[in-house]
């Protein structure tokens, strides 16, 4: 993946949060989600904080929010499982519009639309801010096992590779005279999807033995590990979020 | 690229059991991080590299239930257990698990433990055993092949569905009482069907490997001693 091999939700900017080091964004993002997720579900206002605190960095990073509000609808089966809740939860019943819903169904809801959305959208940021060259590095950097930076690594490289020999073979069988609409192109596809692999295999392979050759052991090269690792001081900048989140987490838990 | 989440996403299961599961996976994937550096040689490294692309490929084809609010999709662990082995096999689900946790918001961060126990651990380990075993007791064609990723992959479906059905037991957060077992047989039954798609899948795609290239099917390679490669005799034919 050479220069510009960026995945489609990174955004390209030069804004503060995309200039520090990948590493630092990966913890921030960690512990920020784990603040979230152990915060009682009654403290509302908590969940306040923590959205102020999402909407500061999207704007640090200049990520609008309706690119981030259309891009978190990937949640939407949990939201849908949310709303079941109140009718299926147990316990007492409460009143609400003219229908009885189970109160603990109705926190349960709450509880996985406010946590399940503030952890999209602070993946969402993450992902909008780092290339994915990036985000392995710092993977690598924070002591992640080589073994899966490598397969990470090849995955990416490769999904790449699937993309341009499925379409490939689809040009071929449309040049042979078929004719794929949308369900006739399922029977084509389920008989050609072991081709595809073997395929996609047997040119990831070459890719591969090119690399060996030229010198690759597992790991990237150390030129893209030499420069740009964490200073200090940015690890202190980037604790701001992680640290206040978990600050608000704290408060929430006693008060509570 | 419209994607959903599928895999659990934060707050569905409480703190305390994540945590518990987090370091199941921790512990597991440990073990499959020492065993599979063993396995990893010139031929198993862009195979796993591709498995993985291929399963993160094929999860994005998923199922919506909007009746239940469930949502079931193709897992890919026992096409990994199939032709990378268990180890690498696991890595390879857990790795697809961690970038999409990470980068596509699908499975919450917090929740990785629990996601990563069911479909890498308990997906692929369940698809190991049976691939194991039918590989013993099904006759060496292409058709006992067939059978043995399909059975495989239908099973470890419905596992991994299971091991999320007992952590939501041990710790959801929403009492369900009486409509757990509802929520089990939810699961089941359309894990069994997205089972039968992916035992077709991995069936063809092993099926395939397998006639045009066997070396690259972890499973056969392990059940019979590596024939000794043939030895060009010097000088060649006159």
């Amino acid at each position: 993946m050479g220069a510009g091999h960026a995945h489609v939700l990174y955004r390209e900017s030069a804004s503060p949060v995309h200039r520090l080091p990948p590493e630092v964004k990966i913890a921030a993002m960690v512990v920020f989600t784990l603040a979230v997720v152990a915060t009682p579900r009654e403290a509302f206002w908590a969940f306040g904080g923590y959205a102020l605190l999402v909407a500061v960095v999207a704007a640090l990073a200049r990520v609008g929010p309706g690119w981030l509000l259309s891009r978190a609808t990937i949640e939407l089966p949990f939201v849908l499982f949310a709303v079941a809740l109140p009718f299926l939860g147990a316990g007492e019943r409460i009143d609400v519009l003219g229908l009885r819903l189970s109160s603990d169904g109705l926190l349960g809801a709450w509880n996985i639309i406010a946590k399940g959305t503030l952890g999209v959208l602070a993946s969402l940021l993450l992902a909008a801010t780092t290339t994915i060259r990036d985000l392995i590095l710092g993977l690598d950097r924070l002591r992640c096992p080589q073994i899966l930076t490598q397969i990470a690594t090849f995955m990416l490289r490769y999904l790449d590779v699937l993309v341009g020999e499925a379409r490939r073979m689809r040009v071929a069988r449309v040049s042979r005279g078929d004719d794929p609409r949308f369900l006739w192109q399922l029977r084509g596809f389920a008989a050609g999807v072991g081709a595809l692999f073997l395929r996609a295999f047997e040119r990831g392979e070459r890719v591969y033995l090119a690399m060996v050759s030229r010198g690759y052991t597992g790991r990237m090269p150390a030129v893209w590990q030499g420069t740009g690792a964490a200073t200090a001081g940015q690890w202190l900048v980037a604790s701001t979020v992680p640290v206040l989140a978990a600050t608000i987490a704290a408060t929430a838990v006693v008060l509570t | 690229m419209e994607t959903l989440a599928m895999h659990i996403s934060n707050g569905i299961i409480d703190g305390p059991v994540a945590a518990v599961f987090a370091a199941i996976a921790l512990a597991a994937m440990t073990v499959c991080v020492l065993r599979g550096r063993r396995d990893l040689d010139d031929r198993l490294a862009p195979m796993a590299g591709l498995v993985a692309a291929f399963i993160f490929a094929v999860q994005m084809l998923n199922f919506p239930i909007f009746t239940a609010g469930v949502s079931g999709h193709l897992l890919g662990g026992a096409l990994a257990a199939m032709l990378v082995g268990p180890w690498v096999g696991a890595l390879c689900v857990a790795v697809v698990l961690v970038v999409q946790a990470l980068v596509f918001g699908d499975g919450g961060v917090a929740m990785l433990g629990l996601n990563i126990t069911n479909m890498a651990v308990l997906g692929t380990a369940a698809a190991y055993l049976l691939i194991a075993l039918l590989l013993r007791v099904l006759p060496r064609t292409p058709t006992g092949l067939a059978v043995t990723a399909f059975v495989s992959a239908l099973v470890s479906v419905v596992v991994a569905a299971m091991g999320f059905v007992l952590q939501y037991q041990l710790g959801g957060t929403t009492d369900l009482g009486g409509n757990l077992a509802g929520l089990a047989g939810t699961m089941a039954g359309v894990h069994l069907l997205i089972g039968i798609g992916e035992g077709l899948i991995t069936a063809t795609t092993v099926v395939t490997v397998a006639k045009a290239r066997p070396d690259l099917v972890y499973a056969l390679r392990a059940l019979k001693p590596a024939a000794p490669a043939p030895v060009p005799a010097v000088g060649g034919v006159r």
